[in-house]
Parts: C-alpha cells; sequence; structure tokens
C-alpha cells in the first residue's frame, strides 16, 4: 500500500482509459483496452486483492482482447446503409 | 481471423506453448480454494488454450479437438457437477452446497469435507467456464453461421 505508486497506476489508467475512447481505430482501442485492464490488475493485485487481480489479468486483459478482436474482425470499413 | 496459417514459427511455438497453459489452468483450478484463483479463472485460462489452438490450427483441426457439440455437452457437464454436489448435499439433510455434511460419505473428518468439496464444485465451474469461453469464441470467429461456412452460403434458397 504506497501511495505513491499507488497514484502512478492510477495515472496509467486514466491515460489508457481516456485514448482507448479518443482513439479512432477500433483495433487501437482494444488493445489499449488491454492495456488498460492490465494496468487496473496491477492496481488490484498492489492494493492487495490479488483474487480480483488474478481475474481481470484472465477475463478482461486476456479473454476479453481476443473477444473484441473478434468481433472487430466481423466490422467493415464503412457501414451498408 | 481463423484460417490456416503455414507459419512454422507460429503453429510450432503455439504446440509448445498450449501444455503448458493447460497445465498452469489445472494448477489454478486445483488450488483454487487455499490461494488466489480457482475455478472461474482457471477455466478462463484453459479457455484461451483452446482458443489459441483455433486460431493457429485453424478451424478444421480446432473442431477435431473440440468441436461446438462437445462445448456445449462441456458446459452442461461442469453445470451437473456444480449442482450435483449442491444437490447431494441437500438430500444428505443439510443446505445446498453445505458440503460439512458430504463427510458421512467421504469418510473424512467435516473440515476435510469442505476443502474437498468446495474443490469439486471448482472443478466444475471450471469445466462449464472454458467450454463456454471456447463457445462464445467460436460463435464470434464463425459469425454465427452453420457448419460448412460460406461455401455453403449460396446454396440455400430465398
Amino acid at each position: 500500500m504506497i501511495a505513491a505508486f499507488d497514484l502512478i497506476l492510477l495515472l496509467f489508467v486514466l491515460i489508457c482509459a481516456v485514448a482507448a475512447l479518443s482513439v479512432k481505430d477500433l483495433l487501437s482501442a482494444v488493445i489499449i483496452l488491454g492495456a488498460y485492464s492490465f494496468f487496473m490488475c496491477l492496481l488490484w493485485a498492489e492494493m492487495g486483492a490479488v483474487d480480483v487481480a488474478f481475474t481481470e489479468a484472465s477475463v478482461s486483459a486476456g479473454i476479453g482482447t481476443v473477444l473484441f478482436i473478434a468481433a472487430v474482425s466481423k466490422t467493415k470499413r464503412r457501414s451498408k446503409d | 481471423m481463423t484460417r490456416v496459417t503455414d507459419d512454422i514459427i507460429i503453429r510450432t511455438v503455439a504446440r509448445v506453448l498450449i501444455p503448458f497453459i493447460q497445465l498452469y489452468a489445472l494448477y489454478v483450478i486445483m488450488h483454487g480454494h487455499h490461494s488466489p484463483g480457482g475455478g472461474f479463472q482457471g477455466g478462463v485460462i484453459f479457455g484461451a488454450s483452446f482458443i489459441l489452438y483455433l486460431l493457429t490450427h485453424g478451424l478444421e483441426e480446432a473442431k477435431a479437438r473440440m468441436s461446438e457439440m462437445k462445448a456445449g455437452l462441456f458446459s452442461s457437464f461442469g453445470l451437473l457437477i456444480y449442482s450435483g454436489i449442491g444437490l447431494l448435499c441437500l438430500i444428505m439433510g443439510s443446505n445446498y452446497l453445505d458440503y460439512g455434511r458430504l463427510s458421512t460419505i467421504l469418510r473424512v473428518i467435516p473440515a476435510q469435507a469442505r476443502s474437498l468439496g468446495i474443490l469439486g464444485v471448482e472443478i466444475g465451474v471450471g469445466i462449464a467456464v472454458m467450454a463456454v469461453m471456447f463457445s462464445i469464441f467460436f460463435d464470434i470467429a464463425t459469425g454465427g453461421e452453420p457448419p460448412g461456412g460460406e461455401e455453403s452460403f449460396g446454396d440455400r434458397d430465398g
């Protein structure tokens, strides 16, 4: 529980969140969301919630990113309507 | 994105890596009741190993290992283990998922019966989550199309 470490990780989480929202390319947004999940996982682990950190790492940073990429690969550049 | 790759590096790395991922998933499931982790996380990691196989070896080879029907059967089987242990406790005369009463069947002290009971539930949850994660990715990757895919798409009437 080091406050400075907490704040630095929180800063990274905020940067990733804003970047994932503001970037135009969908694939880049998904990868930045994966980085967001990983920093969130580090934050959980640092605050002592190891089980939550484990779930965040495996589900959100692992499977979630893969599912999002699979969904993005199904999208097209222009919509039909 | 699920086409067969002929890149030898990707195929070899996946083939070497998948057993270790699965071993780690089994470790997470088996140690879930006295360390971080558990059925859900272990099941997700196990499902990720199958997804890696599907991504690197293509749809046809992955279907031979884990088809959609097998995934459905595994998810039902995991739920059966989970609810079966819970109902067994109910039949033995205690609350649902109250493993202490299982000590008469397992012939151990109640504290150890609780440990073994939660281990059984973790295994059930792990199997179910593994199958459901693979099933979700399978559905997204194939676009929900029936087996046969794009070749049989034009033959359909209407």
